[in-house]
């Protein structure tokens, strides 16, 4: 398949092993930032064919392991209510608060839908006037143009019955976050492809700076991430720390200044709780006043955040900063499986356990 | 974030453990195989149903019968490729083939909702009618009932059917022996997604057909040219992967296979590159993999690509000696990783 084939291709990905074994002098450790580039790295094992001296940590840029449990709570509260149609993405059912998953409620007879775009629950929402549309607007810069233009929509068309349960984080000021913990040992990075297709990669360059570490804009296919660290290995072995651009067949410096308009004019940046990592200022976006109508927050009177469980051997934060490895974790594969589940990063399939669970259980 | 490390984290409710029955356990991955061993095989264990096969061998005299059951439960009714009448024959006629079985007859219950337009339920039944006549098969038994509205989707159709063993081989996992080779017969993943793309309303550049289809004539070509089979198995929920692991588990041994030798048609790689889906999992209707001696892989390609259903036929892997039961996959660019069963079925990503 074009664009997807070619940066698959073995021989091109074996020229580029060579490259990075020839460049690594010393040992690096480098973070990627994606749940996707995660994935891609234990899925088709790039990990394993890399020098030894080269660490990839994984970061916290998987939305379904990031998303507070108090705000799946609250999607599990006002699933269950009768005269609500609740909208998800489809692998956030799978991830329980403090409490069940959606799945659970959906199975009690609530009424959950997987929508494939936030549109067809606004399209959802017009069909059904005498129901509650609520739809859980989830994820990083990626999704977050989609997820406004849905209340743009919904608001333009006079809609009364739609509402979004937002839970939108944003990369950099995870990043920044990282490397300002005193436990950081991310010495590079590779961001993310998809969110620097919306955001550009300017605001990575005073991060670049003011920390002194290459951030490396990188792709999701096998050949994407190791040119990716190709790049990012070069600059740490010459000193330099600057923001390098893998991705120019999608990515631009300025990104989609269309998609950044309506994010803007929709949401406003607030403090998030990231769950394994605790609250990060101005790491989110939230409903402006403008749109409050549309923040399921404030349209309805949600149960307050139940108290958090029990103490577990789970090292999930530590995983989702980069500090620990999943394997390294106690529990990893004998009491935390994906059907026994501890913390977050083992629910998603893009959470850096699952993944290492699926593709890595036999080390 | 704070530096006042470990975090602990709220424990979520264990997955493995939901009190009510989930859409999931319907998947055909880890949480129907609890539902199996919790629930199923305590009540009913007996060494025909604990071989675990795709259809089990009940013996009357001296002639060796296969018996297997199976419903569907298909949105849409009609696919492109296909409808649940003849997902319904085939379905139930591949499982006998996996027994190496020439298929006899078969029962059909119909489970109708109010307000199914007779037109429809027509349709169905000569779907069904065709499929079962291309086998060679007549349904000799069947059921009708009737349910209010809202409480079935139009129809459900549970077939059973009976077929005769006229081999002396004995085909299951237990049969499988290190060294073996892993044959498929095809390019993997079109039924699920053609289904998932009429349900969902999703559309591609050109109309991916399911892939449904019997797959009785390339198995008992195989069994006719003197090829020792050792187990076969129909990939249906959970594609390739969860038949490769229901395997590699039954029998206590490892698998190992070579990702570039799997097909996957290009309407349904980009599919799946957009929903996020691995089409290892993904289902299919017209496919099967076989275990036979590495000497004979050779021949029983030939006599699979013999028939248009298997004309796709290649060595996949082959079976390793270690009883791991884990399924491996060595990638294009030359690594090699798990390929596990999953828990449920495959949701469709955020990003």
């Amino acid at each position: 398949m074009k664009y997807v084939d070619e940066y698959r291709d073995g021989e091109t990905a074996g020229h580029l092993l060579s490259a990075i074994k020839a460049t690594v002098t010393r040992p690096w450790t480098i973070m990627e930032i994606c749940g996707g580039q995660t994935h891609a790295i234990v899925k088709f094992g790039l990990d394993e064919l890399l020098p030894e001296t080269v660490t990839l940590v994984h970061g916290p840029g998987c939305p379904v392991c990031v998303t507070a449990a108090e705000i799946i709570d609250e999607a599990v509260d006002l699933a269950g209510r009768p005269g609500v149609i609740f909208c998800s993405f489809g692998d956030m059912l799978r991830v329980p608060g403090t409490g069940v998953d959606l799945l659970s409620v959906k199975a009690a007879g609530g009424d959950v839908r997987i929508v494939y775009s936030p549109l067809d629950a606004v399209a959802l929402a017009r069909r059904h006037p005498d129901r509650e549309v609520v739809f859980f607007a989830v994820g990083f810069e990626t999704t977050a143009p989609a997820n406004a233009m849905a209340a743009y929509q919904a608001k333009r068309q006079g809609l009364t019955n739609f509402s979004l349960l937002v839970s939108q984080v944003l990369v950099p000021p995870a990043i920044e976050a990282i490397l300002s913990s005193a436990s950081n040992r991310v010495q590079g990075f590779l961001a993310a492809g998809h969110v620097c297709t919306v955001m550009g990669y300017t605001e990575y360059e005073p991060i670049a700076r003011r920390y002194h570490v290459p951030i490396v804009v990188t792709g999701f296919e096998p050949v994407d991430i190791l040119q990716g660290l190709h790049m990012c290995v070069r600059q740490l072995e010459e000193g330099r720390a600057e923001v390098e651009n893998q991705y120019s067949r999608v990515v631009t410096r300025e990104g989609n200044e269309p998609a950044q308009r309506i994010m803007g004019d929709v949401f406003e940046i607030v403090d998030r709780n990231w769950r394994g990592i605790g609250v990060i200022p101005n790491s989110g976006l939230g409903l402006n006043a403008e749109y409050s109508a549309f923040d399921a927050e404030r349209r309805f009177t949600l149960s307050p955040p139940r108290a958090a469980g029990e103490a577990s051997p789970c090292i999930a934060g530590l995983v989702l900063q980069g500090v620990k490895r999943p394997h390294e974790c106690p529990a990893f594969g004998s009491a935390c499986t994906p059907e026994h589940p501890l913390g977050a990063p083992m629910v998603s399939s893009e959470g850096a356990c699952a993944a290492y669970y699926q593709h890595r259980r036999r080390h | 974030m704070t530096d006042r490390d470990p975090f602990n984290l709220t424990c979520p409710v264990p997955i493995g453990q939901y009190a009510t029955v989930l859409l999931a356990h319907g998947g055909g991955g880890r949480l129907m195989q609890q539902l199996i061993e919790q629930v199923f095989a305590p009540a009913f264990s007996n060494p025909a149903l604990d071989a675990r096969h795709d259809a089990a061998i009940v013996l009357a005299g001296p002639v060796r019968l296969a018996m297997t059951t199976d419903s569907y439960v298909v949105k849409p009714l009609f696919f492109p490729g296909g409808d649940i009448g003849s997902l319904a024959v085939n379905g139930t006629v591949n499982d006998l083939a996996m027994a190496g079985a020439r298929p006899l007859a078969l029962s059909a219950g119909f489970i109708l909702e109010e307000g199914l337009p007779i037109d429809a339920l027509t349709r169905i039944v000569e779907s069904m009618r065709e499929a079962a006549a291309q086998v060679g098969v007549h349904v000799v038994a069947g059921d009708t009932k009737v349910v209010d509205r809202g409480k079935g989707d139009g129809v459900f159709i549970n077939t059973a059917g009976i077929g005769i063993v006229e081999h002396q081989l004995t085909i299951g996992p237990a049969a499988v022996r290190p060294g073996d080779a892993i044959l498929l017969s095809g390019d993997i993943g079109r039924h699920g997604i053609a289904i998932m793309a009429s349900r969902e309303g999703l559309q591609f550049e050109t109309t991916i057909e399911s892939d449904c289809a019997p797959l009785v004539a390339p198995v008992l070509d195989l069994i006719a040219a003197g090829i020792d089979v050792h187990c076969l198995r129909d990939l249906t929920r959970g594609g390739l992967a969860s038949a490769l692991n229901e395997i590699a588990s039954s029998r206590g041994c490892s698998i190992a296979i070579d990702e570039r030798a799997v097909t996957v048609r290009e309407d349904v790689q980009g599919a799946c590159e957009l929903l996020g889906f691995d089409p290892l999992y993904v289902a299919n209707e017209g496919r099967f993999v076989a275990f036979v001696p590495r000497e004979q892989a050779a021949r029983a390609v030939d006599a699979l690509r013999r028939h248009a259903v298997s004309s796709g036929a290649i060595v996949i892997g082959e079976v390793g000696e270690d009883p791991s039961k884990l399924v491996t996959m060595k990638t294009r660019i030359g690594a090699s990783r798990v390929v596990d069963m999953l828990s449920g079925e495959q949701l469709p990503r955020i990003c």
